[in-house]
């Protein structure tokens, strides 16, 4: 089935089956292989997108389910004038080590900024519940993400 | 403490510095093996058995070779022509050890629940996982072996050719006569048995495996997701008995690896295999579920430890007996997993008589390996578990029985009992900063309120002060453990015509920043940007020596390779520019990238000059070889012991058994620095990992081998609500092993914090007569705990 969305601000079709996961279709159809998959439960957050500008798991997405949606992925948000705030707080705090988790991790946070106005440390951490990292211990990241959120 | 030791003047070592790998990382930019774009490849997906212990019969793979897309269906017995040999063990720690066949598809008998009997090669990862749902695999279920001590029975044989399921015995008993001296002269009696359950690593990156052949010309180039594409280029090329020269091994960005990535696994194997039977690229990308049932588990093992002591809780002897589990075959470095820790059950306490010795068995469970430590943490785990039920028999504190027996400053460096020799040491004062840095009178004062108050929230506080060996490490150490390779690294320094730099190195980084703290010891050294320096690895055709990343090795082994290499680099650049100014070189001085006559500081050169100079070749010194470039390959002397102390302060819930931690102080001494930045961030890491063994990680096997934890919604690897800010703080105390007088830094962590944890919820319990809570600490553990103990029902 031809499946179509607006990618990072351009849109993109490709025809794929239909029980292809909107993680499949943004890495192998798109290209766009940023977007990382960790596990196979929606557990890992890896492959956390931002579907109409909230956060969402494209692991537990059809691609057929976003045909007509805007998504953006990793690759979207660093602009002209160099990375995204949240990039930067990322490389700044440290936030980082394989980078594995990163992309979904940053999304994620993006997202969560975007939804709440007053985040302190401890709404940092349940927000990004969803998203694991194995090699920070998450200080940095939190660190990072109310650097962003300021 | 202030430094004694430090060769770096050039003010970048020792300061925080931003990594040069995150742009990539942070944007999509980077590519992790499933990233890569390879027209034409098949795809593989392993038909596991269901069974932990089962004969293979018939296996009928018609329907998968009807199913769309899929191309061809191997069973073991297909296969089984394409090795040269089985799946490597390089650590066959004694003559005697049993090493049953390890074939990269299992014939005749599956041995864990996971354990690969066929192959699907289809067009697509979605056809490829639809073959296998099409391959119909006739079993025998034999009895499974689950349990150390039915695996030690051989109750059930798993293994017939080896005719037990013991793999080996391997005692370190250098004076056992002064042990049972000791034993028989003690005031106090100290018996602790712990058990360490199986953890699945769990990078967020899983394995992936894509191998590409050239049929007519013989090459083949291995991608694969591993911390160690030289030893693999080496295994690799041994298994298929193909030439070594004609396999070339990369590894992209690697996710994450703490271990399970140390290793040669079947899909290497088979994909190579299969790239050759069908001239195409073959890959296979693991799933989370395979990346738990199929790929290394680390700990799992019983300890024994005895503690001897005088009247004043001064240690007279340590007796260590552990009891591991190997899993279902022999992985790489699996047998010797136990012998990283079988020098450490005396921890950094100053004893004189010693013991130590280790049984280990096959179980028909996943089998086990390297994981983040590798034999520390359980060593560190026994021992300071045990030095608190010391400090309970001698009636004194946490704190008090550890400075009673650390090793006196002045004794290093100290000759162990082991047989070791540690290389540098001052614990006391890493004991005072952690107390400081959690309010330790603040909290044991809180702590007696709320037991007087008969509060259900019991406060614990819970000491862990540890010491490694790291740096892996001196062949002829090695080679006395019958280690199957040595353990130096290799470095390469080339300064280019414009005066960039271009380092190769044979470590392998996957998440460690070399890139970003090699830079900097180079630019250090030779007075550059680091910007200006690239760092070339992770690829056998670009870096061809290498022993790889783990062990904490990397930058003791790997960064002194490279510190030397650099050395060697400004030594020629010095002959040159003394030729340049018609001097003397003992007469130059080299400081900001810039050559000067000593008495005429006029008379001056700068590296980019003699960098142009060597490159031109037009007038160097007779007989001298056009160029700067060096090459060093360094074999360390020693182990690197770094050492520190971590508390941890926990509440447990007396009505659900929950704990929580309320604080975490680390105080940690690896040397020199050379980014304080990456230094925190694997402590950070470490001590999270750590911590998830002592409260909530479990990989848990029923009685049929079954993993009940087999994906991450199941294994509780730390979210980031679970998880507090730590308190980190360093003492200095340089390693004379090294020029840079560096120690490791990546497993400290691990090592320090999993006792610091479980000792605090000890700590907490204690007044109810309880000594001990079983890992993880869940709620139902702790619950269980208190109503054994006849507390709160």
């Amino acid at each position: 089935m031809e499946v179509s969305v607006t990618v990072n601000g351009t849109t993109r079709s490709a025809d794929v089956e239909p029980r292809t996961l909107l993680v499949h279709y943004l890495r192998d159809d798109l290209g766009l292989t940023g977007t990382n998959i960790g596990c196979d439960t929606s557990s890992c957050g890896a492959c956390t997108v931002l579907v109409d500008g909230r956060s969402a798991k494209s692991c537990t997405l059809l691609a057929a389910q976003v045909d007509g949606a805007e998504v953006t992925t990793i690759e979207g948000l660093a602009g002209d004038d160099g990375l995204h705030p949240m990039q930067q707080a990322f490389h700044e705090c440290h936030a980082l080590q394989c980078g594995y988790c990163t992309p979904g991790m940053v999304m994620a946070a993006v997202s969560l900024v975007d939804e709440y106005d007053d985040l302190d440390a401890a709404g940092v951490r349940v927000g990004l519940e969803g998203n694991l990292c194995r090699c920070t211990g998450y200080q940095n990241i939190v660190k990072a993400v109310l650097a962003a959120s300021e | 403490m202030t430094d004694t030791m430090n060769p770096f003047t050039g003010g970048i070592v020792g300061t925080p510095r931003l990594r040069k790998e995150d742009p990539a990382l942070l944007t999509g930019e980077s590519k992790f093996i499933d990233d890569l774009n390879l027209p034409g490849a098949l795809w593989i997906s392993c038909v596991r058995s269901p069974h932990a212990h089962a004969r293979i019969g018939a296996i009928d793979a018609s329907a998968a070779l009807a199913t769309d897309g899929v191309v061809a269906v191997y069973t073991g017995a297909d296969l089984e022509g394409d090795w040269a040999g089985p799946l490597p063990c390089a650590w066959p720690v004694t003559d005697d050890m049993k090493n049953p066949a390890h074939l990269p598809v299992a014939v005749g008998k599956a041995n864990f629940a996971g354990d690969a009997v066929a192959v699907v090669v289809a067009t697509s990862r979605y056809t490829a996982a639809d073959g296998v749902e099409g391959v119909v695999v006739d079993y025998e279920p034999l009895e499974a072996v689950v349990d150390l001590d039915d695996a030690a029975s051989d109750r059930v044989v798993i293994h017939e050719d080896c005719g037990t399921n013991v793999c080996y015995d391997w005692p370190l008993v250098p004076d056992p006569d002064a042990v049972a001296a000791a034993f028989e002269n003690a005031v106090h009696h100290v018996t602790e048995t712990y058990v360490h359950q199986r953890l699945i690593p769990a990078p967020m990156e899983p394995r992936g495996v894509a191998a590409v052949p050239a049929p007519h010309n013989g090459d083949m180039t291995l991608y694969s997701s591993t911390q160690i594409p030289h030893v693999l280029k080496v295994m690799g090329a041994l298994t298929l008995g193909m030439p070594e020269q004609k396999l070339r091994v990369i590894a992209p960005s690697v996710g994450g690896g703490f271990g399970c990535k140390l290793n040669v696994y079947a899909e290497e194997l088979v994909c190579m295999a299969l790239a050759n039977r069908h001239g195409v690229p073959v890959r296979w990308t693991e799933t989370r579920t395979e990346a738990a049932t199929s790929t290394i588990q680390g700990r799992a093992q019983r300890q024994t430890i005895e503690l001897a002591a005088d009247a004043d809780g001064k240690l007279t002897a340590v007796r260590a007996t552990l009891l591991a589990d190997m899993g279902a075959y022999l992985q790489l470095v699996a047998p010797g997993v136990p012998l990283l820790g079988a020098f450490l059950y005396h921890g950094l306490y100053d004893v004189p008589a010693y013991s130590f010795t280790c049984r280990s068995v096959f179980t028909n469970l996943a089998p086990t390996d390297a994981y983040r430590g590798a034999g520390r943490p359980e060593a560190t785990y026994a021992i300071e578990r045990a030095m608190d039920a010391l400090a309970v028999a001698v009636g004194v504190g946490q704190d008090e029985i550890r400075s009673r027996n650390f090793i006196p400053t002045e004794k290093f460096p100290y000759d162990s009992p082991a047989g070791l020799i540690f290389d540098s040491g001052n614990y006391q004062p890493t004991l005072d900063r952690a107390k400081e840095l959690v309010d330790w009178d603040g909290r044991q004062a809180e702590q007696a309120e709320r037991r007087a108050a008969g509060s259900t929230l019991h406060l614990g506080i819970g000491i862990s002060s540890y010491v490694e060996m790291c740096g892996l490490a001196p062949s002829r150490t090695l080679a006395a453990l019958n280690y199957g390779a040595g353990g130096w690294e290799s470095a390469t320094v080339r300064i280019l015509p414009t005066c960039k730099v271009q380092v190769v190195t044979g470590s392998t980084p996957h998440g460690q920043g070399h890139e970003t703290s090699w830079s900097m010891i180079v630019a250090d050294q030779l007075g550059v940007d680091p910007d200006d320096v690239e760092v070339l690895h992770s690829d056998t055709a670009i870096s061809p020596l290498g022993m790889d990343t783990y062990g904490s090795r990397s930058l003791s082994v790997g960064g002194t390779a490279l510190w030397m290499a650099t050395e060697k680099v400004i030594d020629k650049a010095r002959a040159i520019a003394a030729h340049m100014l018609e001097a003397n070189a003992d007469d130059l001085d080299f400081a900001g990238g810039t050559f000067t006559v000593k008495g005429s500081p006029d008379k001056e050169v700068p590296l980019a000059g003699v960098a142009f100079g060597a490159f031109t070749a037009h007038d160097l010194p007779d007989g001298m070889e056009p160029n700067l470039e060096a090459q060093v390959t360094w074999d360390p002397g020693n182990f690197v012991f770094p050492f520190g102390t971590h508390i941890a302060v926990v509440e447990v819930d007396e009505e659900t058994g929950a704990v929580e931690l309320l604080d975490y102080a680390a105080v940690d001494d690896c040397g020199n620095q050379i980014n304080p930045l990456i230094v925190e961030g694997q402590l950070h890491g470490g001590i999270v990992q750590g911590v998830a063994q002592a409260l909530w990680e479990d990989a848990v096997y029923d009685a049929d081998g079954q993993l009940r934890s087999a994906n991450l919604a199941d294994y509780l690897v730390p979210s980031a609500a679970e998880c507090i800010d730590m308190k980190l703080d360093y003492t200095v105390t340089p390693s004379p092993t090294n020029p840079m007088g560096v120690k490791g830094i990546g497993e400290a962590g691990t090592i320090a914090s999993t006792p610091a944890v479980m000792n605090a919820v000890v700590d907490a319990l204690r007044p109810m007569g309880i000594t001990d809570v079983r890992m993880p600490a869940s709620p139902m553990t702790v619950r269980r705990a208190i109503e054994a103990a006849g507390g709160a029902s």
